[in-house]
């Protein structure tokens, strides 16, 4: 029952990033593709619609965490209580800076809120990655199971590390490309004009970024969390994530914008789903002692709320997903300007 | 400050604020279905009008909700990891739930609402202006089934590591806490947003512009405020006071300022708590009223806080029976004004007297003192307990992030948020100046 409740949370966490990975690729590239206030109205408007119920995958994908891994959430929000804290307030200032944007005109209003928009759309993509990158190599955890890091020490990825070391500041800039390739690849799908110029050449320059930063952070994930090597070895199944991955990033290169968007989405799913493979049966693993590590099992809730969960889930779950069917097909097509 | 206190007053100042804006986006949402509906049914272009630029304000002020609300869903697990622990296998579930029934729900289709009218046509824009009022209120429900756990915590075990275990789901949402807690709660909510309608209302009738639209605001609101209001003294506003009454007794004697087990309980009306003493100086009281509204018996016995041993008594008695106060004062206050301009309204003068318009404007930022004050009562009544009786306050915190990193974060809050009050005023200034007709 953990394992079930483990890949909910892990397609769930997926799902978010594919979903406001595409508003946060466009936030990053903003000030670059769309010059003037109409284009970069135009971006705005392509993700308008969206962007809120995109976010909502987050907090949901959080709630579900809270209530099947208890101990996870407990211990891995309070260490990494610092970086989470700079998130909402990224989180809060992007969120405006989309709302409010469009309420006044002209003047110095309008790009003081592009500028807000873009900067911490980049800034969480990179934190969201070193997040990621923290996880994988693992945290200093004591023995009732806490940690507390801080921002940064010496930049070495071993046990003194903080939050941001040269291991999870490359994860942070494999994130911020990827992302911002996702983001390129949404406004060629629903923008025209100059806009949509400017993204293909940006997503067919960004895609060797993306190929570059795949391989490095792969070797560099080997060589850091050894566990990922143990699980291919001992289920070899497992090899079918990093292919799907392989498969997003060829489909990546197509002129059409639907599949090359696509592959996008399959991109980093296979690149997420390959991590949460790699790590099982650990989610937090610990870089001190490894029987401190937090585990599916020992991690999870009781037996009662994890199969009554199942059961309020699986419609409410249902429910979400025909919500956002509606409305991603009343938005289908290109924006229009 | 040491780490509690800081913690403590990090959710305390970060809920505080959040919460000025759901309140209003949950009655207003509820009123918005009202005009929309008048609007179906006369078909009068008027309402939508109305509900467009209701709907207007509403954007703004649920955006503001959104992006103050992710930041309390992070905390349970920041700040209050150990509580999260121990109590995450059961608030977890009613937290999800909020995310996945209602976030997905209002999201979707305040966009829809917003901007859809026209693609839509008026039923479906009338469904969706519905859906985001269903969404609203089933959000406040999980989290006052959360709050209402935290309160009266049932349909639970402890398990061999101090862990609380879910064992009934139907508990944790169907118990008689969560049931009055929800409907005071939420008709507070159209308390807030009657007000806020019948003040902008008064606003245009004395400034004498969009007078007809003046008039519509301050007849909807003065209606759903006199009985929403009317709602909130009985039979919520009793019925929370008896759960407190027979479920926390502590928690009633220090509301009340009752040091003294006595029969024949006196209401306090004003008095201050002296600790030192043990007794209200100055005090202003209505014999034997506590017992009667207790127990409906004027000479019933009432326990005072000499009942409760010290580790039981909330731990800031003062502030607990100030907040108490202010709550039930300014409630009376809003029945008594209400009442009048209903009187008006019905002898079709409210338009025309100046005062009572006078007195409506600048009641706005009182419901949302009544409101604060009634959840600091909730919340301090609770003390010293994160879960009443069950799990005490300063067990819960994070026990690895220091002081220091804690108030650092409370900081870095304070800035942010002021800064979105300064934005949010300005823009909902800029849309009230703009007018309906815009």
């Amino acid at each position: 029952m953990p394992t079930i409740w483990f890949c909910l949370v892990a397609v769930m966490i997926a799902v978010y990033v594919v979903l406001d990975g595409f508003d946060l690729g466009a936030g990053i590239l903003h000030l670059s593709v769309a010059r003037t206030d109409d284009e970069r109205r135009a971006v705005l408007a392509s993700i308008g619609p969206v962007w809120d119920g995109n976010q909502v995958w987050l907090l949901a994908g959080g709630g579900t965490l809270y209530f099947a891994f208890p101990a996870l959430y407990a211990s891995g929000f309070s260490g990494f209580y610092l970086p989470l804290m700079i998130v909402l307030w990224l989180l809060i200032l992007r969120g405006i800076s989309i709302e409010f944007r469009n309420h006044i005109r002209g003047g110095v209003w309008e790009p003081f809120w592009d500028a807000v928009f873009c900067g911490a759309s980049a800034l969480l993509a990179i934190f969201f990655g070193a997040a990621l990158g923290n996880v994988v190599r693992g945290v200093p955890l004591d023995a009732s199971g806490y940690f507390f890091l801080p921002l940064w020490t010496d930049f070495s990825a071993d046990r003194e590390a903080g939050i941001l070391d040269w291991y999870t500041v490359l994860i942070g800039i494999a994130s911020l490309l990827t992302l911002a390739e996702h983001g390129a690849l949404w406004l060629a799908l629903k923008t025209g004009g100059a806009v949509e110029v400017r993204a293909r050449r940006m997503a067919a320059r960004l895609w060797w970024g993306v190929l570059a930063a795949v391989i490095v952070i792969t070797a560099a994930s080997f060589a850091v969390q050894p566990h990922l090597a143990v699980s291919f070895r001992e289920r070899p199944w497992g090899c079918i994530f990093p292919l799907l991955a392989i498969a997003g990033l060829i489909l990546m290169r197509f002129r059409n914008a639907r599949p090359a968007f696509l592959g996008s989405c399959v991109h980093i799913i296979g690149m997420l789903t390959s991590v949460v493979f790699g790590l099982y049966p650990y989610v937090l693993p610990s870089n001190s002692n490894p029987a401190l590590s937090l585990t599916v099992q020992n991690a999870a809730a009781a037996p009662y709320g994890l199969r009554i969960g199942l059961i309020w889930f699986a419609p409410g779950i249902a429910l979400a997903i025909g919500y956002f069917v509606f409305t991603y097909r009343s938005f289908a097509g290109k924006t229009p300007a | 400050m040491d780490a509690l206190a800081i913690h403590r007053l990090h959710f305390a100042f970060t809920v505080t604020f959040h919460y000025l804006f759901p309140q209003l986006t949950m009655g207003l949402a509820f009123l918005i279905v009202v005009l929309k509906t008048v609007a179906l049914r006369t078909g009068d272009p008027h309402y939508d009008q109305a509900a467009r630029f209701w709907g207007r304000v509403l954007a703004i002020n649920f955006a503001m909700g959104v992006v103050t609300g992710i930041p309390m869903e992070f905390q349970f697990g920041t700040n209050w990891a150990r509580f999260s622990r121990a109590a995450g296998g059961v608030i977890g579930q009613t937290l999800a739930m909020e995310g996945v029934f209602s976030f997905f729900l209002e999201s979707s289709f305040l966009g829809a609402f917003l901007f859809g009218e026209k693609r839509l046509g008026p039923k479906a824009h009338w469904v969706s202006a519905l859906l985001v009022f269903v969404g609203s209120w089933l959000s406040g429900f999980f989290i006052i089934a959360t709050n209402a756990w935290m309160q009266y915590p049932s349909g639970y075990r402890v398990g061999p590591n101090g862990e609380i275990v879910l064992t009934s789901l139907w508990h944790l949402l169907v118990n008689q806490w969560l049931f009055w807690q929800y409907l005071h709660n939420m008709i507070g909510s159209v308390v807030t947003a009657s007000f806020v309608m019948a003040s902008i209302g008064a606003y245009y009738l004395l400034a004498r512009s969009h007078e007809a639209y003046g008039r519509t605001f301050a007849r909807t609101g003065v209606i759903a405020g006199v009985a929403s209001c009317c709602l909130m003294l009985f039979p919520t506003g009793d019925q929370q006071g008896k759960n407190i009454a027979f479920l926390q007794p502590p928690t009633l004697a220090a509301m009340e300022g009752l040091f003294q087990t006595q029969t024949g309980a006196p209401l306090a009306i004003l008095g201050q708590p002296d600790m030192d003493r043990q007794r209200l100086d100055n005090p202003l009281v209505v014999p034997n009223a506590l017992s009667f509204l207790t127990y409906r018996r004027w000479k019933a016995e009432v326990k005072g806080l000499d009942d409760f041993s010290r580790d039981w008594w909330p731990d800031n008695i003062p502030l607990l029976y100030y907040c108490y106060h202010i709550m039930v004062g300014l409630g009376t206050i809003f029945i008594a004004v209400l009442l009048v301009a209903a009187f008006l309204l019905w002898r079709g003068r409210l338009y025309l007297s100046r005062p009572m318009l006078w007195v409506l404007m600048l009641a706005l930022p009182f419901p949302y003192i009544a409101t604060t004050a009634g959840w600091m009562t909730a919340e301090l009544g609770r003390q010293p307990w994160l879960i009443y009786g069950l799990f005490r306050t300063v067990e819960g915190t994070s026990a690895r992030v220091s002081p220091g990193n804690g108030l650092f974060t409370l900081i870095g809050f304070m800035g942010i948020y002021g800064l979105l009050a300064v934005l949010f005023l300005f823009l909902v200034h800029r849309e009230i100046e703009h007018g309906p007709e815009a």
